[in-house]
């Protein structure tokens, strides 16, 4: 089943820039630039691009906050724009950057209001809080105003809240950024048992690629607006025309090696690096080095995601 | 008629929805009673003085634009009240700026009740009683020693004004915040027209201008929380000589004003959301 | 969205003292061993130094466009109500106070102008003070090779300048084309002014160091914030000229340090105090001036020392 569906959606602004002391000059600028895309329910979905390339327009969309400019949207059957308060009973958002619980109370006022705003019944709210706070380990802090908790306990509480009323969607902007180690651990932790024991669908934006890497089955790289790959994550290498790294040591330094289907990329005494198409063999390779060269060990290494999506974005601004 | 049940259900959300972050608010500011006595006596401190200066305008001469102490009682004291209630219950709009800047009225959007109700509500404060609290206090003086010929239309006036007042500071509060939508740090514009109105309206028309006394009558319709109905209820003539009409008019003006400031808000939500760009 | 804001806020990040290396005693190393000669080129490179945070001030404030024009405007319709309950009042009593009722208006809409520059309402820095307080960087600020109150007292005075022209202007030109206004043609007057204008923001930075200090002992200084509200309104002038306060009241306003702000400016562009008045006018306000930085300076010490016991 379909429950979030773009249908060439766009969304412009206007922006005013100052040209000269009193002049200002309008330009217009497409945030989002015909997007069509579907989620079903129950998908985990990674959705990355580099700063401004639409990912917090998108979302915004999606929850009702901003009207798009054109295009059809839909999500869990209802339109943002025209049913905000609606669709707010039925999603979940979570902004790394910033809090929706209230800042001077204690997360159980922020908890106790979200259930009668959201009009929570009390067994159903009562069981979610309980599971939020034994899965995030809240215990102890429901007492705390959020101002005084830290970055990750401050996350953990804001996951609770976008929780409490069963939301079929959840929306995280960002949910790492800023954490430390055993914080993102635990966040991610949550969120795999939220998407894959409640069937939440989820859709989070990030820059931190071990995100995607341990949550989404599938990944959606947005840029200018666009989205230029969706797809599973193995994909992304192959769309990205990523380059495996076979690491040689040699017997003896010397000069850069030659192979037939791979270049040296560095060399350093008697080790060397050589890069190979991610999806061609190894065996090949490695068979006409040892044929030709005397090879003490080797080692393989797979492309880091980080490069390939450079590279993409880099290719999207070029082409 | 389904689309008039729908739409006093709608209102009653929004007023519970109020009702709900305001009553969490007060829970929370009053953890912390010591300091919430302090600040409700330095408002009450704060906001007397303009009697007090009325006061002591008065040690130096018994007739201010041809009217007593009393009688500027009056309208010191409903001024003071209605614009006091208008802050008490949505003030805090004034903030609209701010909420915008720190990304608050998104997640405001992102709840299932009305960002305006929510708006009015954020950060509510008993403290702000200090205003109404000696406005009434003024009043009640007033009424006491004014010799107010009472029939049953100067008896109705009296609250009607109350709530009518109320109403049409509160529309300009939220008419006002309004502007924040375009132009994020208007805030103290808004000061002018609520503080400003206010003060403007402790003080009889007889002193001002014509031009400014129409302009309180016709544009922003400050005259109609008290001074025409003032008129009426202090038999004193209209400096403007409208017809007796205006004095009762009140709720008409309130009812424009709620209009104006429904439509203003529509319209800058709508600006903010980017509806038809 | 307008970003001005954000703009300001880093800004004031830049110009803030770089969380340098100070010595053993908090100042620089070496200083106070150096000679007379390196002495007055450090002098002269400290007033460079607060020359530019002034100047940073003035440049962060001119940011702020709309908000400052919507100031402006708030003062001119606070001018046009108040200067008819004057006029009502001095034609009911010509010659109330001393004033005739042309130089009442000027009274009112001359304090309209000041009230902000001299911050009769407070804030200015004390904002900045209270958010360093909020972020526990206070602790911090004590220790930088910028003194703490130089650092403050430049960034006022640099706010207090623009305020003067940007809050100031509107005002008073919106008063003199609207009412008959009493305004000095002699140019030492206005000269003398200006020097009972800075004397003024000085008073007011005093008073408000002292009630910004406090949040080093009080877990919550906005109490005391609001009832200095009060008080300055009050005792300044601004609500009423405090010749027009009766009995002890009026002697009691006239020798508090808030006279300083509001009254003793006007009456000397009203040309009500000349000759000796004026130098009596501006050592009142001297007086006060070296008086309250002085128990500012002494509560920094205690301030400094109490961080010190309790590491912070």
């Amino acid at each position: 089943m379909t429950l979030i569906e773009l249908q060439d959606v766009r969304r412009s602004f206007t922006i005013r820039t100052k040209a000269g002391r009193l002049r200002r000059e309008k330009r217009e600028v497409h945030a989002v630039d015909g997007l069509t895309f579907g989620i079903d329910a129950g998908e985990c979905v990674g959705y990355i691009g580099p700063n401004g390339a639409g990912k917090s327009t998108t979302i915004k969309m999606l929850t009702g906050i901003l009207v798009p400019s054109s295009g059809r949207l839909r999500v869990a059957g209802v339109d943002p724009a025209r049913e905000r308060a609606r669709l707010a009973r039925r999603i979940g958002v979570v902004f790394g950057q910033r809090t929706t619980l209230w800042w001077d109370l204690p997360l159980r006022d922020s908890y106790e209001l979200a259930r009668r705003i959201y009009r929570i019944p009390d067994a159903r709210y009562r069981a979610n809080l309980d599971r939020c706070v034994e899965l995030l380990d809240l215990g102890g802090l429901l007492d705390t105003p959020v101002r005084q908790l830290s970055l990750g306990q401050r996350m953990r509480g804001d996951l609770a809240a976008a929780l409490l009323h069963d939301p079929q969607v959840l929306y995280l902007d960002e949910p790492t950024i800023g954490l430390d180690v055993v914080s993102k651990a635990r966040v991610r932790e949550f969120l795999r048992e939220v998407n894959t024991d409640q069937g939440t669908t989820v859709l989070l934006t990030t820059h931190d690629l071990v995100d995607i890497e341990q949550l989404c089955g599938r990944v959606m790289v947005i840029d200018h607006g666009r989205v230029v790959y969706d797809g599973s994550l193995d994909g992304l290498h192959a769309a990205g025309q990523s380059e495996r790294t076979l690491v040689v040591d040699l017997a003896e330094a010397g000069p850069a090696i030659e192979v037939a289907g791979a270049r040296v990329v560095r060399v350093e005494g008697p080790r060397q690096w050589l890069a190979f198409p991610a999806e061609e063999s190894a065996a090949p390779i490695v068979a006409a080095v040892a044929d030709r060269y005397p090879l003490v060990d080797l080692s393989v290494r797979e492309p880091a995601i980080e490069d390939v999506i450079a590279r993409m974005y880099a290719e999207v601004a070029i082409g | 008629m389904i689309a008039d049940e729908t739409r006093s259900a709608k209102a009653r959300w929004a007023l519970r929805s109020w009702w709900l972050v305001a009553a969490m608010w007060t829970r929370a500011t009053m953890a912390y009673r010591a300091s919430f006595f302090l600040m409700l006596a330095a408002s009450l401190a704060a906001t007397s003085l303009d009697f007090v200066v009325l006061l002591l305008m008065f040690q130096h001469t018994d007739r201010l634009g041809g009217w007593s102490l009393a009688e500027l009682g009056f309208l010191y004291g409903t001024s003071g009240l209605c614009l006091g209630l208008a802050n008490l219950f949505v003030g805090s709009v004034d903030a609209l700026g701010d909420r915008i800047r720190t990304g608050t009225l998104d997640t405001m959007l992102i709840r299932p009740a009305p960002a305006l109700a929510q708006l009015c509500a954020e950060r509510f404060s008993l403290r702000r009683l200090g205003r109404p609290l000696q406005a009434v206090a003024v009043l009640v003086w007033s009424l006491t020693v004014l010799p107010v010929h009472w029939t049953a239309d100067r008896l109705l006036l009296v609250p009607l004004l109350l709530v009518c007042g109320t109403v049409i500071f509160s529309a300009i509060y939220i008419g006002g915040a309004t502007l924040q939508f375009w132009w994020g740090e208007a805030r103290e514009l808004q000061n002018s027209l609520t503080y400003g109105g206010a003060t403007l309206i402790h003080y009889p028309p007889t002193i001002f201008a014509k031009e400014l006394v129409a302009g309180v009558v016709f544009g922003v319709p400050l005259a109609f929380v008290n001074w025409l109905p003032a008129l009426r209820i202090l038999d004193r003539p209209d400096p403007l000589g409208l017809p007796t009409a205006f004095q009762y008019a009140s709720p008409i003006a309130a009812a424009l004003c709620v209009l104006a400031a429904a439509a203003a808000w529509r319209a800058g939500l709508r600006a903010y959301r980017g509806t038809g760009n | 969205m307008d970003t001005s804001v954000e703009a300001a806020a880093d800004t004031s990040a830049q110009l803030r003292p770089e969380r340098g290396e100070p010595g053993p005693d908090g100042r620089p190393e070496g200083a106070g061993r150096q000679d007379i000669g390196r002495q007055d080129a450090g002098r002269r490179q400290a007033g460079r130094l607060y020359l530019a945070i002034a100047q940073g001030a003035f440049r962060r404030y001119s940011t702020y466009r709309a908000a400052t024009v919507a100031g402006a405007v708030t003062n001119t319709v606070f001018g046009f109500i108040l200067a008819y309950t004057f006029l009502a009042l001095w034609q009911a009593r010509p010659g109330l106070g001393g004033y005739d009722s042309v130089q009442a208006v000027t009274y009112i809409w001359i304090s309209q102008s000041l009230l902000v520059t001299v911050a009769v309402w407070g804030g200015g820095f004390q904002d900045e003070v209270q958010e360093r307080f909020r972020t526990g960087d206070i602790a911090i600020d004590l220790y930088r090779p910028v003194d703490f109150q130089g650092w403050w007292l430049a960034t006022d005075l640099g706010r207090a300048a623009f305020h003067l022209f940007a809050r100031g202007v509107l005002p008073t030109l919106a008063g003199a084309l609207a009412f008959s206004l009493t305004l000095p043609a002699d140019p030492l007057v206005w000269a003398v002014f200006l020097l009972a204008v800075l004397l003024a923001v000085v008073v007011s930075f005093g008073l408000r160091f002292l009630v910004s200090l406090t949040g080093f002992w009080l877990h919550d200084s906005e109490g005391i914030r609001a009832v200095m509200l009060v008080v300055a309104m009050f005792f300044s002038g601004m609500l009423l000229p405090i010749g027009l306060f009766p009995g002890w009241l009026g002697e009691l306003a006239h020798v508090l340090p808030w006279a300083a702000l509001i009254q003793i400016p006007t009456d000397i562009l009203l040309e009500r105090r000349s000759g000796f008045a004026v130098l009596t006018g501006l050592g009142f306000q001297l007086l006060w001036a070296v008086l309250l930085l002085a128990a500012g300076r002494a509560a920094q010490l205690l301030a400094t020392r109490k961080v010190v016991v309790q590491g912070g």
